[in-house]
């Protein structure tokens, strides 16, 4: 049964996103999906999980509202109403009972018994003090255990840092000549 | 079917999940979506960490008095997946940033229109 | 931001610290949360606040955007290096036992220390050469 704290944050979390969807205005948006990622620190905090909650607040609260800040001072902030679209509002609904339906047969929130924790996870949690002699087992797994992962990952950030400067770091096109590059 | 209350941690994933999934099909401004996709993104983590919660257990850093630990298994993989998610972010806004400088909008239906429409 | 300087004075007495936040988070991460990614971000947070605040030619100059195209790629050679070394030294990829025969679990120390650091110098240089790219275009219009 989850505690007062989880469910009082997941229910911000839902009135939060409602109200991102419904606003027109895009610097409330890009605001309240900060606030949005600061309630998800918040609770990744409460379920135990602290590096991830670290690394949440600071990616998503810090450099991801700083780079969609930036991107909306350059186009126009406002959004065109359309009429609902009730084909997307539909099909998201059924999708929405269907994994409904189906956590019906997930574990009970906190369970020890349940089977995500009992095959490599305890394996790793015995013996990495003893291998690895590290304190914070996320770290050993992160860069010992899974140390792969981690070198593709990395590869991943500097990739996107590659993306990012050939589109925007050439010299910008001047008014006069509109044809795409 | 009786339904069970501990379950609404996962209830609230749906919820995130078919909120992003509605976003990035119904509305039409380009960085809409890509928040939209943020949420989406969110929700896929707050499924890995809620499974991961042991009730009793603390984090998973060795301490003297703890009796059990939380799966540090999910951490690990969601970490790495924050990390792309934002590289993603990045990219998909310089995107953006250069479809403004090309068709003066970001709203799909004028960017089709612009386009010849199809 | 010329003129606020209430900004001015807490940024120049913040940045500092922020800096040294990061570098303790980047170092301790074996013993509480922490490690490279974290620290990345905190480092180049304290640089984005830098070029917020006093301009983002001065924040070029204190940190050249080469310089940081040079380091993000020096921090993913870094952690492939030590998966070579190892596999020089006898062992597999990634292998961090056979960086120090006798003791393994320093050769695990080892390991992690420079992998981490390398994470940690690619995902600075990387959200700093960033938010240099975004500023620099927005500039122009």
């Amino acid at each position: 049964m989850p505690e007062l704290v989880n469910i009082a944050l997941l229910s911000f979390l839902v009135v939060i996103t409602v109200v991102i969807i419904r606003s027109r205005d895009l610097f409330t948006a890009v605001m309240l999906s900060g606030i949005f990622s600061l309630l998800c620190a918040g609770l990744f905090t409460v379920m135990d999980a602290v590096d991830v909650a670290f690394t949440e607040a600071a990616v998503g609260a810090g450099i991801s509202t700083v780079l969609m800040l930036a991107a909306l001072s350059m186009t126009n902030s406002k959004e065109k109403v359309h009429p609902t679209n009730w084909g997307a509002l539909i099909v998201a609904v059924l999708t929405g009972a269907l994994l409904v339906y189906g956590t019906q047969d997930m574990p009970a929130y906190g369970d020890p018994g349940a089977p995500v924790h009992n095959h490599i996870a305890k394996r790793y949690i015995e013996t990495s003090l003893v291998e690895i002699d590290v304190p914070n087992m996320v770290t050993s797994l992160l860069a010992s255990y899974r140390g792969f992962d981690t070198l593709g990952e990395t590869t991943v950030v500097l990739t996107a840092c590659i993306g990012v400067l050939l589109l925007l770091g050439g010299r910008r096109r001047e008014e006069d000549d509109h044809e795409g590059s | 079917m009786n339904i069970d209350v501990g379950l609404f941690n996962y209830w609230v994933v749906v919820f995130l999940m078919v909120a992003g999934l509605y976003t990035v099909i119904s509305r039409g401004h380009l960085i809409k979506k890509i928040i939209g996709l943020n949420i989406f993104q969110v929700s896929v983590f707050m499924l890995y960490i809620t499974m991961g919660k042991v009730s009793g257990a603390t984090a998973p850093i060795f301490s003297e008095t703890a009796t059990a630990y939380s799966n540090p298994l999910n951490s690990v993989l969601i970490l790495t997946a924050i990390v792309v998610g934002v590289a993603t972010t990045a990219v998909g806004l310089a995107l953006a940033v250069r479809i403004q400088e090309a068709y003066g909008t970001l709203e799909e239906t004028e960017i089709i229109e612009m386009d010849g429409g199809e | 931001m010329k003129g606020h300087d209430i900004l001015r004075v807490t940024a120049k007495a913040l940045i500092p610290l922020i800096l040294l936040f990061g570098l303790y988070v980047q170092f301790h991460g074996d013993f509480g949360p922490g490690g490279g990614f974290q620290a990345g971000v905190i480092f180049a947070a304290a640089i984005i606040l830098y070029a917020l605040i006093f301009g983002l030619d001065e924040a070029k100059e204190a940190v050249p955007p080469r310089v940081l195209e040079l380091i993000a790629a020096l921090g993913v050679l870094l952690y492939g290096g030590v998966g070579i070394v190892t596999m020089l030294k006898g062992g597999t990829f990634l292998a961090y036992n056979a960086l120090d025969p006798a003791h393994p679990t320093h050769g695990q120390h080892l390991g992690i220390l420079l992998v981490e650091l390398g994470v940690g110098l690619t995902v600075t240089a990387v959200m700093c050469a960033i938010f240099f790219a975004f500023a620099e275009r927005g500039r122009r219009s």
